[in-house]
């Protein structure tokens, strides 16, 4: 079927890295394994057939209470063929990072920087990972969903 | 009380004697002099000039918009005139929500003020971090600058403003000479 070609190719040569695929009303969506990544975006990227150039957002999810922990999901365009995928990676909290795909796609870099701010997700490669919404000194990362609500940060100084 | 006496009658610009108001002759030199304390005239000149730097951060701009504009009129009250830089400013109004990111910012230009200076919360998230109750907004702007007047609201209409800005002027009225300089905030660091 035309809508999937994305998850069939997917299928036929990344069949070992796939975790599972669904496409629910055209919302093509790919689970991998996290060691994987960065090969299956190289593909959805080079591959002439499917040429998702456009990298449109990179964000996580905290599944507090599951295993693995955390989901880092990736929305991705295609300009050439106007179609558009979704790649989940699922990321344990022990081992809390995911390759980078910034060599791929320059415009990840501010998203994996915010991913790595709310989440501390660490992305493996990235050229500048640092925090970039909230400022050095804040301590811990606020969308998990075991950062306290009434927690209260440092107030910080004008030199920051 | 002497500046009482010389807003209800005024400097007379006129030192001969009139005839025809021999009342005069009861003032001092035809009432061309009057006496007062200087911090008193002082602060009567203060609480009638502000010089606002607006620190306008969220949507309760739209509203010291409309307080400053010519509808509500802040000129009536002698606060018209804002100054782009807080060298040139007295009046600090901080109108919207301060986050942890800019709050180093808000310190700096409370810092760069020249005494006396007073600072107008605008709005409660400037007074208590309204319903912003999470990890990015500063819970009140007074765990940072000393505040002298809290106008909460969201957004506060104008007629509070008026209200609250007519309170600092009552304030700076009684203000005296011991009050200033205020410093740096508390929250300066100082090896800046």
């Amino acid at each position: 079927m035309e809508a999937n070609i994305t998850i069939n190719k997917l299928n036929s040569r990344f069949s070992e890295s796939i975790v599972e695929t669904h496409a629910y009303r055209g919302d093509d969506t790919a689970i991998v394994r996290k060691e994987d990544i960065l090969e299956i975006c190289r593909f959805l990227r080079d591959d002439k057939e499917l040429q998702y150039n456009f990298m449109m957002d990179v964000t996580a999810v905290d599944y507090i209470g599951r295993e693995p922990r955390f989901e880092v999901v990736y929305h991705l365009y295609s300009l050439a063929f106007n179609r558009r995928f979704r790649i989940k990676a699922r990321v344990p909290e022990a081992d809390c990072s995911v390759d980078s795909v910034v060599s791929l796609w320059p415009s990840a870099n501010w998203f994996e920087r915010e991913a790595y701010d709310m989440y501390g997700i660490a992305f493996n490669g990235h050229p500048e990972l640092r925090r970039i919404l909230l400022y050095e000194d804040f301590q811990g990362h606020p969308l998990r969903k075991d950062y306290p609500i009434k927690k209260r940060q440092p107030l910080i100084g004008p030199t920051c | 009380m002497g500046i009482m006496n010389f807003i209800k009658k005024g400097p007379s610009p006129d030192i001969t004697r009139d005839p025809a108001h021999p009342e005069d002759d009861m003032r001092l030199l035809g009432g061309s002099v009057i006496l007062t304390k200087l911090e008193a005239i002082n602060n009567w000149g203060r609480k009638y000039s502000f010089f606002q730097y607006p620190f306008v951060t969220a949507c309760c701009g739209m509203e010291f918009m409309s307080v400053a504009g010519p509808k509500y009129d802040l000129d009536r009250f002698g606060a018209a005139l804002p100054r782009f830089s807080p060298r040139q400013a007295d009046l600090l109004m901080v109108v919207g929500t301060i986050s942890h990111k800019q709050a180093p910012i808000l310190v700096k230009v409370y810092n760069q003020m020249a005494e006396p200076k007073w600072v107008f919360a605008f709005g409660v998230c400037a007074v208590s971090g309204g319903f912003y109750d999470n990890y990015a907004t500063v819970q009140g702007i007074d765990t940072l600058i000393p505040v002298d007047v809290y106008v909460p609201g969201c957004p506060p209409r104008p007629e509070m403003v008026i209200d609250g800005l007519i309170r600092l002027q009552q304030k700076v009225m009684e203000g005296k000479w011991s009050d200033f300089p205020k410093g740096a905030s508390p929250v300066s660091n100082i090896d800046d």
